[in-house]
């Protein structure tokens, strides 16, 4: 299997504070990988890196094979100017916590942006597509509404149906079920099963221990800005000191 | 009212009203009899209201505020050009562009309008001509008319006043779906385009409509520099006439009517540009939903 995302040593500050201190980690294409790890322990930066939001310090971060946010240029390595970031960003989806949808948009409209906007696709045909988005995440009906008329979990879905609008060969998921109601947890788990279950490489940062163990291939856990364990789904459950899991899952 | 608790439930269909609110009739009497006096002291006073009615639709009069409607209407765009340019400008990346922003609103937002209107108007004092020397050239004196003068002088200081309102309502906008948009692929300057900007219209355009307002009353300082606005008009009336209370009232009525026309559309267009954003209430059934609630 080739590498989707390989990282080594990755370190990152805020001010005095070193969030990630010496990450290494691979994830194959078509994994789906579950970071976990208690408050602070930067899993949430650790993605966020991954498509530049945030820049690492040091370190060497290859996504879809590509150096993430420099250029390597004659021994020294140039952050990347606005033009190709944003291409390179293309290659990865984001959902987000807060789902940050566009809110002067509807429905649609959010989903269809970035292949219009981005890619340059037919507004037409992007719409086609779009509503065939929101159909597979089960908004079919809500394509003409604004994302304040939605509850939390249809405003992940339609969150998700954008991301994979784009046809990312990665998507990323920062806590994408912590700003839900209970009752609506569900409904957005059940959505990133189908795209988990469809081969696309995932990243999940999740408090969601159950669906962590279901839906992903392998875990990782990170504690204090490094990766304290790493393997296999169900075996990492059953092996991992219970106590540590236990608790950070409070 | 009985003085007794009235027994259970025998309070089932009684009429409701509202309480007694005798603090509004006071105030509604004062303001009443407040009104009739002033409306009273004007009529009464020496004014020629047959002079007011004449020369309300005097053509000089309407060719006055035309040209104060124009002037507005250029300057206010001038302003906006200039503020946004200086608002986005202003929160660049480049320390030197940054400062260039800063520089313009401190300048003309420090120098008295009516000192602007004056430098302006006299440019030909420190550039003589204007141009590209040798190609084309004009004397600043022949180009800076009261016109060109009172354009640049009000529409360059509105900049300096509107770049600080649009750059609070770019600030004030949404820093998770400005993240949204970076990571769906878009450049800085299709964020700006596609995500910030449409967002900050809702929230820029009360005090942009707030400034127009401004600008339609302000423009009569444009007097001074002999501009042919309605005050202006309306001064040389009265060193003719000698009716000096009944030209200003006639450029009041037309000032107010305007206003009241310009507030009427304000609220037009912030209702339309709330369109979105006004309908809170999560998965709440929206289309019966009366506007403006």
């Amino acid at each position: 299997m080739t590498a989707a995302i390989r990282a080594r040593g990755i370190r990152k500050s805020f001010g005095p504070v070193e969030v990630l201190r010496g990450i290494d980690l691979d994830v194959a294409e078509g994994e789906v990988l579950g970071l976990i790890g208690p408050s602070g322990s930067g899993k949430s930066t650790l993605l966020r890196c991954l498509n530049s939001l945030d820049d690492i310090d040091d370190g060497d971060l290859r996504v879809n094979g590509e150096i993430v946010g420099h250029v390597w240029e004659k021994g020294r390595l140039r952050r990347m100017d606005d033009r190709r970031l944003a291409e390179q960003r293309r290659g990865t989806g984001m959902v987000f916590q807060r789902f940050n949808l566009f809110a002067h948009m509807t429905v649609l409209e959010n989903v269809v942006c970035g292949p219009v906007r981005v890619l340059g696709r037919d507004r037409r045909a992007a719409c086609e597509a779009g509503r065939a988005h929101l159909a597979r995440v089960g908004l079919a009906d809500f394509c003409e509404r604004y994302p304040a008329e939605l509850s939390g979990g249809q405003q992940q879905r339609v969150a998700i149906a954008r991301a994979i609008a784009m046809d990312p060969k990665i998507l990323l998921f920062d806590e994408p079920t912590s700003a839900l109601d209970p009752e609506l947890v569900d409904e957005v788990l059940t959505t990133m099963r189908d795209l988990a279950v469809q081969g696309r490489t995932m990243v999940v940062v999740t408090h969601e221990l159950a669906f962590a163990r279901d839906v992903c291939d392998r875990i990782a856990f990170l504690d204090g800005g490094r990766v304290v364990e790493t393997g296999p789904a169900p075996a990492f459950f059953a092996v991992i000191s219970p106590h540590r899991v236990v608790q950070f899952d409070c | 009212m009985t003085a007794a608790d009235p027994t259970l439930e025998s309070l089932i269909g009684v009429p409701r009203s509202e309480p007694m609110r005798v603090g509004r009739i006071v105030v509604g009497v004062a303001v009443a009899t407040l009104v009739v006096f002033m409306v009273r002291a004007f009529a009464l006073g020496e004014i020629e209201w047959s002079w007011v009615a004449r020369y309300l639709t005097a053509y000089a009069i309407l060719v006055g505020f035309a040209n104060t409607l124009i002037m507005t209407a250029g300057a206010m765009a001038l302003g906006i050009a200039l503020g946004l340019a200086a608002a986005l400008m202003g929160l660049s990346e480049d320390p030197t562009t940054r400062a260039v922003a800063k520089g313009y609103v401190w300048f003309f937002r420090g120098i008295p309008i009516y000192l602007q209107l004056l430098l302006w108007f006299n440019l030909a004092l420190v550039f003589p001509t204007l141009g590209i020397p040798g190609l084309a050239e004009v004397r600043t004196v022949d180009a800076m008319t009261p016109f060109l003068a009172a354009l640049l002088g009000l529409g360059v200081c509105q900049g300096a006043y509107t770049a600080e309102v649009i750059r609070a309502g770019i600030l004030s906008g949404d820093v998770g779906q400005i993240e949204a948009a970076r990571a769906v692929g878009m450049r800085r300057g299709q964020v700006m385009r596609h995500i910030v900007l449409p967002q900050t219209l809702r929230i820029i355009a009360p005090p942009i409509g707030n400034e127009v307002i401004g600008m339609l009353k302000h423009s009569s300082i444009a007097a001074v520099i002999g501009y042919q606005e309605v005050m202006h008009t309306a001064s040389m009336l009265h060193f003719v006439n000698n009716r000096v209370i009944e030209m200003l009232i006639v450029c009041s009525i037309w000032y107010l009517v305007t206003v009241t026309l310009l507030t009427i559309g304000q609220s037009l267009v912030e209702r339309r540009l709330g369109r979105s954003l006004g309908r809170r209430t999560a998965a709440a059934p929206v289309a019966e939903e009366g506007a403006g609630a």
